[in-house]
């Protein structure tokens, strides 16, 4: 019994790193894979769709207005002798046809894949920042209390920008100076016991930082949000930079729920108590220690939430409250073509079928990523 | 329990507060005013506009019209700026036509994406199971309007009925059986698709649910004891994977107001999202202040409700 | 050498030969049961013994017909309940053996009781699954279940729900739910790990006294060697899938003859070794999908010699049922 272990490990499973993992399993999923494909195809449409129907002569022009050629069906083929050569298209054929203005849908749809990648990425990205901000206060600073004289302050503070934005210069110094005055109260005060013996009352506690936000997240969840947005949208002036913040701003509370109850469970973990009994400031734990736990999930959903985005600004554009026009969106060219849906049903169909697709893919890219990340589904 | 009632009736009268200043806000804040939405419109003259500020009350500060606004509200005086009709009755009538919507979406809704979510759990991984996720997925994804239209062109040259609006016009004499049939064409298509979304949602939140349930210790427990399969599903799994769907049904109260802008202005129909939409359009602040505030009070009472059923059907949970 | 040992009664109640139980993964296959042989005589108490991962568990669930086929597959054995064979069995004649002739008790009793059924209900559930018999008398039957298993005032029981017991109370309920038709045989799986150290005496006497008040046997599926020493007639050690020694509790325990069996015995805490640095055993069980080829256990082994990486070990008798999985220590303890 006196011989050494001949071998001191065991072979193990073959080592991988996380990311191997995941596309390891990601890739078993073939719809998923489809999704990616198609997300990215999309992704290099829409760039190149952007570089070329815009500037000064662009390779498809999709403002063009061509009249005597309206309601072409696809693949046809343009009067060359009626027209002045400039106008037309590349390929010599409009590949999906022309709208009632002889308009080249290609190019319409190339435009509108812009505005519609656009309209997802940002809108989402505004969400997910407000929500991984908002959620992370709340469930890192959760616990502590606000004062009074704190939320008189910012109430003054905010009044003094609305009054600015209204023109009032003068309320508004005053709003702002009072503002300042609260939240430096404690300090100015702390000296003279009699004065803070009567201003007792502002330095009580009076809501914690979580039970405000999550009181937001409450309020926000109220209004109808199609209804909401459509009454937000349809107020402003019409511009699509509107539209993104519009959806971004109304689209947050999930995140910020996710993101609290993620951190809140986090906070309790040993390597978070190990970092900050090693003395690692607050944000350095938010960001270095706890975020990579939480964001993969965040991005997961917002990946769903791009689709979503996508089908509400459609939506949008088909009731007229879209993007502006002479800028082409799928959502407005369905909504142009839905009058002529018997003689020209591609109008209909070719920007329907392509929000289908593309937002099918976001769905299905999303969903496969969130399985391949879920240690639960793993073994199913 | 009572403590829980009275807490949470404080919590959400708070939260309607809220709710109220922030839509007042956003709307009065907006640039643009309803006086000014038709300038070419010779009715508008300085005059004009001068009494329609007097009358509502446009000219005072907005806290006041913020209160003027809500009194109005709560004692039904509250009048369309666009033909001076009064807003609640308005609501009502407009309410009764979304309802039967409403109530066949719903019905739709919850009785198909059961049985699809539970089978798909059952034989995950199945040819039926795959075939469902993706329908799931291709009506999440399939953009409501697109779908009316090719549903239209479908029923219309397939069955060769009309579908749009609540009813077929001029058909006062014809015998109640072809009106009855009539009224339920024009009825399924809408409901269809205001249940698609739905229906697909809800069949995959059964589905996880399910798979979520089926893999914990008591099914195995419950196998152990000898139970057959179908009651092992039926009777042990399906029972815990129902507790968060009764949350949910608190969560349908606030479809009967939001109801579907998009399908509405489609078919015509007269109903909620309809009047929305218009009232958004004319800027006719009353209606769409209202309809917002009533859709918050749908949305707490709906979560309140659903708490309360929640309380009743889990075991675990006592106050 | 020791006494040959006599199980109580002559019959094998049951009987698992060459048990393989493997699992599909994408690229691999989890060989999770790798030929497991053993008996359990009518009355006895049986203990089957390894660290976690070593496939005691997937061999319990494979006994009733439980393993989640796909990804699981029962590549090869029998399972042999007196003259039927389990796995030949339709669905439909394992669950007339499922709680019936055989029942099981599993490790964490508040997640294998369901929490939305009352413990009356659960329990006569399981009456009423095997036995056409009247509400009055199952509940009749009940309230003796639980009255048997030790809990106070049954009456009152029935009406709860698993979470407003404790968690030895929660265990007792299995334990009556397990009896409730008077089984031939009970697995109980890692019965204790779960609660206190009190509670664990307790409901291990528990399922002495009833055992002894009823011919019934029990398979203990666990890891603690404490309970082992306390509760075995016969004792099965496991390892990556595999049986590699049996014998009665006292071969087992004073003449172990596996290297890992040695390991085991010499990492338990005892009064003898106070003030002695606690022996461990080398590294960790291998991936049931990437097992070393030879004898699984060469690699973490201070005994392994250059064949072990090689030949796969068969079992060497001792006699009197004392078998090992070990070549070279038999041929090495024969020569002296």
């Amino acid at each position: 019994m006196t011989n050494g272990p001949l071998i001191l490990e065991a072979p193990l499973a073959p080592k991988q790193t996380r990311l191997e993992e995941l596309w390891r399993l990601f890739k078993q999923n073939r719809l998923a894979i489809i999704g990616l494909f198609i997300f990215v195809l999309f992704f290099i449409t829409a760039i190149l769709g952007a570089v070329l129907t815009s500037g000064r002569d662009p390779l498809f022009d999709p403002a063009l207005i061509r009249l005597q050629e309206k309601l072409l069906p696809p693949l046809s083929r343009p009067h060359v002798d009626a027209l002045p050569p400039q106008e037309v298209p590349t390929f010599g054929r409009y590949l999906f046809g022309t709208d009632d203005l002889g308009r080249d849908v290609f190019s319409r749809m190339l435009q509108g894949a812009w505005v519609s990648l656009t309209v997802g990425f940002v809108a989402v990205g505004i969400s997910v920042m407000v929500g991984i901000f908002m959620g992370g206060i709340a469930g890192y600073f959760g616990e502590h209390h606000l004062r009074w004289n704190h939320i008189l302050g910012v109430t003054l503070l905010l009044a003094a920008t609305v009054m600015g934005a209204m023109g009032n210069v003068w309320t508004s110094l005053g709003l702002l100076m009072a503002g300042g005055l609260c939240l430096s109260l404690f300090r100015l005060v702390k000296p003279y016991r009699k004065l803070r013996f009567t201003t007792a009352w502002l330095f009580k506690n009076a809501v914690s930082v979580d039970t405000l936000i999550m009181r937001m997240v409450d309020i926000m969840l109220c209004f109808p949000s199609f209804f909401l947005i459509l009454t937000v949208v349809a107020l402003l002036p019409a511009s699509m930079y509107n539209i993104m913040i519009v959806i971004g701003l109304t689209s947050w509370m999930g995140t910020t729920r996710f993101v609290r109850a993620e951190f809140l469970s986090l906070r309790e973990q040993d390597f978070v108590t190990a970092a900050r009994a090693l003395g690692i400031g607050n944000f350095r734990i938010i960001f270095r220690h706890m975020m990579p736990n939480a964001i993969a999930p965040v991005l997961v959903s917002s990946t769903i939430g791009i689709a979503t985005a996508i089908l509400t600004e459609a939506g949008l554009s088909f009731l007229g409250f879209g993007v502006p026009p002479p800028h082409a969106t799928w959502g407005n060219i369905l909504s142009g073509g839905k009058g002529f849906i018997f003689d020209a049903p591609w109008l209909t169909f070719i920007p329907g079928i392509a929000i289908l697709i593309v937002v099918l893919c976001f769905n299905l890219f999303g969903e496969g990523l969130r399985d391949a990340m879920n240690p639960k589904l793993r073994e199913r | 329990m009572f403590s829980f009632i009275g807490r949470s009736i404080i919590q959400k009268t708070v939260t309607l507060f809220f709710v109220s200043v922030i839509s007042f806000l956003i709307i009065h804040l907006a640039p643009g005013e309803p006086s000014q939405v038709d300038p070419m419109n010779p009715k508008f003259t300085p005059e004009m506009v001068e009494r329609f500020r007097q009358e509502f009350h446009l000219n005072e500060p907005l806290y006041t019209q913020y209160l003027l606004f809500y009194q109005d509200l709560f004692t039904g005086k509250i009048v369309s700026w666009k033909d001076n009709q009064p807003v609640l009755a308005k609501i009502w009538e407009r309410f009764l036509n979304s309802l039967p919507l409403f109530i066949v979406g719903t019905l739709l809704t919850w009785t198909l994406s059961f049985p699809v979510g539970i089978r798909s759990a059952i034989f995950r991984g199945g040819i039926y199971d795959r075939s469902a996720t993706f329908f799931a997925y291709l009506l999440i994804s399939i953009p409501g309007f697109f779908f009316a239209y090719v549903l239209i062109i479908f029923v219309v040259t397939v069955f060769h009925v009309p579908v749009i609006g609540m009813e077929t016009f001029g058909m006062g004499a014809a015998s109640w059986p072809h009106l009855f049939m009539d009224r339920v064409w024009h009825l399924l298509l809408p409901s269809v698709l205001g249940a698609t979304g739905g229906i697909a949602v809800l069949s995959r939140y059964v589905r996880s649910q399910m798979l979520e349930v089926e893999g914990q210790d008591y099914v195995r427990t419950a196998r152990a004891k000898g139970l057959a399969p179908d009651q092992v599903h039926y009777k042990h799994a399906l029972r815990n994977a129902l507790l968060p769907f009764v949350t949910m049904f608190g969560l349908i109260l606030p479809g009967l107001i939001g109801g579907s802008v998009i399908i509405e202005s489609i078919f015509s129909w007269p109903g909620m999202g309809r009047m929305a939409y218009e009232a958004i359009l004319a800027r006719d602040y009353p209606i769409i202040l209202t309809v917002n505030f009533l859709s918050a009070v749908l949305v707490l009472i709906g979560t309140f409700v659903s708490d309360l059923l929640y309380l009743m059907v889990d075991p675990r949970i006592r106050l | 050498m020791e006494e040959a040992y006599a199980p109580p009664h002559k019959d094998t109640l049951l009987l698992v030969e060459d048990l393989r139980v493997h699992f599909r993964g994408h690229d691999h296959v989890a060989r999770a049961v790798d030929g497991v042989s053993f008996d359990v005589h009518t009355g006895e108490t049986v203990c089957l013994v390894g660290e976690s991962g070593c496939g005691k568990t997937v061999t319990a669930l494979a006994i009733l017909g439980l393993v989640p086929i796909p990804p699981g597959v029962i590549a090869s054995g029998k399972i042999r309940l007196r003259d039927t064979n389990l796995l030949t069995l339709t669905e439909e004649g394992l669950q007339d053996i499922r709680g019936n002739q055989i029942s099981m008790v599993f490790q964490e009793p508040l997640t294998a009781l369901n929490p939305v059924f009352t413990i009356g209900d659960q329990i006569m559930e399981a009456i009423q699954v095997h036995e056409k018999v009247s509400e009055n008398e199952r509940r009749r039957r009940c309230i003796g279940l639980l009255t048997d298993v030790g809990i106070p005032s049954p009456e009152a029981r029935l009406k709860d729900y698993p979470h407003q017991l404790s968690g030895g109370q929660r265990q007792r309920v299995m334990v009556a739910m397990a009896l409730a038709c008077h089984p031939a045989l009970i697995i109980a799986d890692e019965p204790t790990t779960a609660l206190d150290v009190t509670v664990q005496a307790q409901i291990l006497n528990l399922m002495k006294s009833i055992q002894h008040a009823s011919a019934m046997s029990v398979l203990y599926i666990t890891h603690d060697l404490g309970v082992v020493s306390t509760v075995a007639d016969r004792v099965y050690v496991m390892y990556a899938g595999l049986i590699v020694e049996q014998g009665t509790r006292d071969q087992v325990f004073q003449h172990p003859r596996h290297p890992y069996t040695r390991g085991l015995l010499a990492s338990l805490p005892s009064r003898s070794k106070r003030g002695k640095r606690l022996y461990s055993i080398p590294g960790s069980v291998p991936n049931p999908a990437f097992k070393p080829k030879g004898c699984p256990f060469h690699p973490r082994c201070s005994a392994a010699i250059a064949e072990c990486a090689v030949d796969f070990p068969g079992m060497c008798d001792y006699g009197h049922g004392h078998l090992s999985r070990c070549p070279p220590v038999y041929s090495r303890e024969r020569q002296e």
